[in-house]
């Protein structure tokens, strides 16, 4: 038996508050800790980063379908035999943007079917047009190019190509031993303006590019949106003089409206109108005595427009952005009121337009008009004179500007509504590639912005909606390299909505920034207390049970 | 933004006040600014003048005017709301005057005064923005887009310490004080009991007075404001994360609105649509030759109204009181020494 050790006669006090001790640690450590750490904690639901940043390096490969017609004679026979096949020609677009932008143009050559034979034998561009517009609607963003014999007369002779409002295009065809390589270019040319050139995309990536050239093309145009509220003002600053009428209703009836239902796959549009009156322009005119009239120099336009704006009410409206078209009828004292250019020469259309806000058009009153009668004067306005101006700045404001055409080719201008279906698909290009560029933007930042403050708290719905946006992303430039152009522009309105629903979301607010020194202000009080008896008795234990254990040797 | 409370903080609304009037006349509309004042001193049962707040004494000048509009007012100046405005984390249920709704084209001022730390801003007298939280918000902002160029001007005591921590770029910052310096105020006025303005804001405020919307003075002028001879503290400034070089800046980019107009050359060709337009012309014709014709009443010369600079008011006899209270003390000498003394005063 081993004799019991010197001084081991322990009171069962002692071993107690051993043991309490122990149990208190073991508690405030296996317990506490943990359940500190776990109610501390903010609710971040999963948000899928990997993907994020590999959104990054996506690569946006845009494809155009064009589908090459060749009629007889166009092309050398045995060319002919080889008929149908498909080109496909791929350029990388070189922009100084992260995302790499390859342009593909995939050609596909078929021969010409008998009924399309006929139509372009016809004598005039406008009859081939007529007979050929019937088979089935083009899907978007595709073009159709007919190769017509060399000789052909219904092209003016010293014109290589004509180009359509309707996505169709006719370029000459050529006997020669490379025809298909020089026709192959020159359906690319014009293939090019009709859909996808460089400065095309570098004006939709304006914002995301660094800037080294500030032209105003690129500044110009509005920022892609789910919808527009456009609205027409009419300012009469002296109705004792001038009795204003203008049949505004009929006018968007006839002209704008069908202008916008041709836009209106870029958006919802909704139109109003006001009358104002007693509403001046903040700039007085200048007396020109030469012309005896009135005039606006170019550097007094830009204060003009902000002493009326706030008289228009446009931020009552909605939440798209607002685009105003101002007639402004001068006083008797002030008319005529020309504007004036740089070069001191009146302008023609007598009307500017300033980016993202709309456009200002003056309307003087014709003299004849005051000779009979007593004032007030009667005015009806001319509207189609109106309407060509606000249309044509509103195609200037939305970036719908004159594509480059290659050398001696025929442009028919659009047709009656203002728009031809091919500018429509190049500001849907456009639109698609901004608003991708803008939702990998708004995603990276905000994984970004989540991932650098720990304690910012990610709801669910804000995580369903970043998961949205990503696959909504994918879809977009997936859709793209498969050449469907609506079905992209759809995907792209709906990651840019997404990913901005998710980076807006009022939850996300980072208020709480605790720099370090706080965090302990704030700790130490609550713990310290706690912790240090607990730390100190099991300091005291641990040099006890080392003391005891030495004690056998010391004997031994 | 104006972020104190209480009757003797009239100074910071009266700055702050100053500072929107400058901007209002220099072109900016009600839309595009946020206005945040965190007490009401116009109405506070403590004013002698109801409905007036003045920047200079003698009561030249009254910024509140009638057509102030406040956006944000009293208890809703908060950091929480503050950081909303900025980063647009706003509920969708607010009204379009109280967001920031500005895009990658927009230059932003941002002014703010108050009562100020090494660091910090006092809100309402109950929180603090910290300047690490600024300069976040701001960086939110920059991967947004939602500026284009920002100049920060702060008007608080070690206003310095405020802009030390941006990192975004094109953001210019002024600030009225550097770190462990006290912004001072500048002219308490008798009648009103108060300080009217601070120093460095009076001294801007005169400066910006000088400025038409066709001014062509640049930012360099703007940071000589207010040397350490007028302003007992010194004015920092700071441009590194700036890319223009300030002379090259102009006041008006911020202070005003000044549009980049294009002259139109082009137009459309429209067929017009002649036999229905004749139909309308007529209908409206018979419409209106049944209404008797209007008289229009002589308007206001409105543009010669809205120039006028603000006239000094004329001198008035002191009020009753202070005529009151000479009476009495007059009556006290003759009553205790005696009427004969009149013949020596007069």
């Amino acid at each position: 038996l081993p004799a019991p050790q010197v001084g081991t006669s322990v009171p069962p006090e002692v071993v107690r508050g051993k043991r309490a001790a122990l149990f208190f640690a073991a508690v405030a450590i296996v317990l506490g800790l943990p359940l500190w750490w776990k109610t501390t904690e903010t609710y971040r639901a999963p948000l899928p980063y990997s993907e994020i940043s590999g959104l990054d390096a996506l690569q946006l490969r845009l494809m155009v379908p064009v589908t090459v017609v060749f009629t007889r004679e166009s092309v050398p026979l045995d060319d002919q035999e080889k008929l149908p096949f498909t080109v496909v020609h791929e350029r990388e677009i070189p922009l100084k943007y992260k995302m790499k932008i390859k342009c593909r143009f995939q050609k596909a050559y078929r021969r010409a079917l008998d009924h399309e034979e006929e139509a372009l034998s016809l004598g005039s561009m406008q009859e081939a047009e007529a007979m050929l517009a019937e088979p089935q609607e083009q899907a978007e963003g595709s073009l159709t190019v007919y190769v017509i014999p060399e000789h052909s007369s219904l092209l003016p002779q010293d014109m290589m190509s004509y180009i359509g409002p309707q996505r169709t295009a006719v370029v000459r065809g050529i006997t020669h031993r490379e025809a298909f390589s020089i026709v192959g270019r020159r359906v690319i040319q014009v293939a090019q303006a009709m859909s996808l050139t460089e400065d095309v995309l570098a004006a939709a990536l304006a914002d995301h590019l660094p800037e080294d050239k500030w032209s105003s093309d690129k500044r110009r145009p509005l920022k892609s949106s789910l919808g527009y509220e456009i609205t027409f003002s009419l300012l009469n600053p002296d109705p004792k003089s001038h009795d204003v009428h203008w049949d505004i209703e009929g006018a968007v009836r006839r002209y704008v409206q069908p202008f916008l239902s041709a836009l209106s796959a870029a958006g919802n549009f909704s139109v109003d109108s006001q009358i104002l009156y007693y509403a001046v322009l903040g700039v007085n005119p200048r007396f020109d005595p030469a012309s005896s009239s009135y005039y606006l120099a170019t550097h007094s336009l830009p204060h003009v427009i902000n002493p009326v704006e706030s008289r228009l009410g446009s931020s009552a409206a909605s939440l798209y952005p607002v685009l105003n078209f101002l007639l402004y009828v001068p006083e008797l004292a002030h008319s005529p009121l020309y504007i004036q250019d740089k070069d001191g020469a009146p302008v023609a259309t007598n009307a500017f337009h300033s980016p993202r806000w709309g456009g200002i058009m003056v309307y003087n009153v014709d003299p004849k008009a005051y000779n009979a009668s007593k004032l007030p004067v009667r005015v009806e306005v001319d509207m189609v004179q109106v309407m060509e101006v606000f249309l044509a700045q509103l195609r200037l404001l939305f970036g719908i500007a004159q594509p480059q055409l290659p050398l001696k080719c025929l442009f028919s201008g659009p047709k009656s509504e203002g728009l031809t279906t091919w500018e429509l698909d190049r500001l849907l290009w456009a639109r698609s590639v901004e608003n991708l560029a803008t939702a990998t933007t708004t995603l990276t930042s905000l994984a970004q912005l989540l991932g650098k403050i720990s304690n910012i708290v990610i709801k669910d719905d804000v995580a369903s909606e970043v998961y949205r946006a990503v696959a909504a992303v994918q879809k977009a430039a997936e859709e793209l390299a498969s050449g469907h152009l609506a079905s992209a522009f759809a995907a792209s309105q709906e990651a840019v909505t997404s990913s901005e629903r998710a980076f807006f979301d009022p939850s996300l607010l980072h208020l709480l920034y605790f720099p370090d020194d706080q965090k302990f202000a704030i700790y130490i009080p609550l713990f310290l207390p706690m912790a240090v008896p607990i730390l100190l008795s099991l300091v005291k234990i641990f040099l006890e049970t080392r003391k005891s254990w030495k004690k056998p040797e010391k004997i031994d | 933004v104006c972020t104190s409370r209480f009757w003797f903080n009239y100074r910071h609304v009266a700055n702050t006040l100053s500072v929107y009037r400058s901007v209002k006349r220099l072109g900016i509309p009600d839309s595009h600014i946020v206005l945040m004042l965190a007490d009401d001193m116009a109405c506070n049962p403590r004013n002698p003048k109801p409905a007036t707040v003045f920047s200079h004494k003698n009561m030249e000048l009254n910024v509140y005017g009638d057509d102030v509009e406040v956006d944000y007012r009293s208890y809703e100046v908060t950091v929480e709301n503050f950081l909303r405005v900025l980063t647009g984390r706003i509920p969708p249920s607010t009204p379009r005057s109280k967001r920031l709704l500005s895009d990658d084209r927009s230059n932003i001022l941002i002014y703010m005064t108050g009562h100020g730390g090494n660091g910090f801003l006092k809100f309402q007298d109950s929180e603090e923005i910290t300047n690490i939280e600024l300069a976040d918000a701001f960086e939110q902002m920059w991967q947004k887009r939602r500026y284009n160029e920002l100049l920060f001007i702060i008007d608080t005591c070690q206003g310095a310490s405020m802009y030390e921590r941006f990192y975004s770029p094109n953001i210019m910052a002024l600030a009225s004080s550097q770190v462990g310096e006290d912004s001072l105020s500048h002219q308490p006025d008798p009648a009103i009991g108060v300080h009217l303005m601070d120093r460095y804001t009076f001294y801007v405020l005169e400066f910006l007075e000088e400025i038409n919307p066709a001014s062509q003075t640049n930012m360099n002028d703007l940071f000589q404001v207010c040397p350490k001879s007028l302003c007992v503290s010194t004015p920092g400034h700071r441009t590194d994360l700036f890319q223009r070089d300030p002379k090259n800046v102009l006041i008006t980019d911020f202070f005003g609105s000044v549009r980049k107009v294009e002259i139109t050359t082009e137009t459309l060709r429209l067929q017009p649509h002649l036999e229905i337009m004749e139909s309308s012309y007529k209908k409206d014709w018979m419409d209106e030759e049944l209404v008797e014709p209007l008289k229009y009443a002589e308007q206001l010369p409105v543009a010669q109204i809205i120039h006028q600079k603000p006239k000094l008011k004329d001198w008035h006899p002191p009020g009753g009181f202070i005529l009151g209270l000479w009476a009495l003390i007059i009556m006290v000498f003759f009553k205790t020494y005696g009427i004969k003394h009149m013949k020596f005063i007069f």
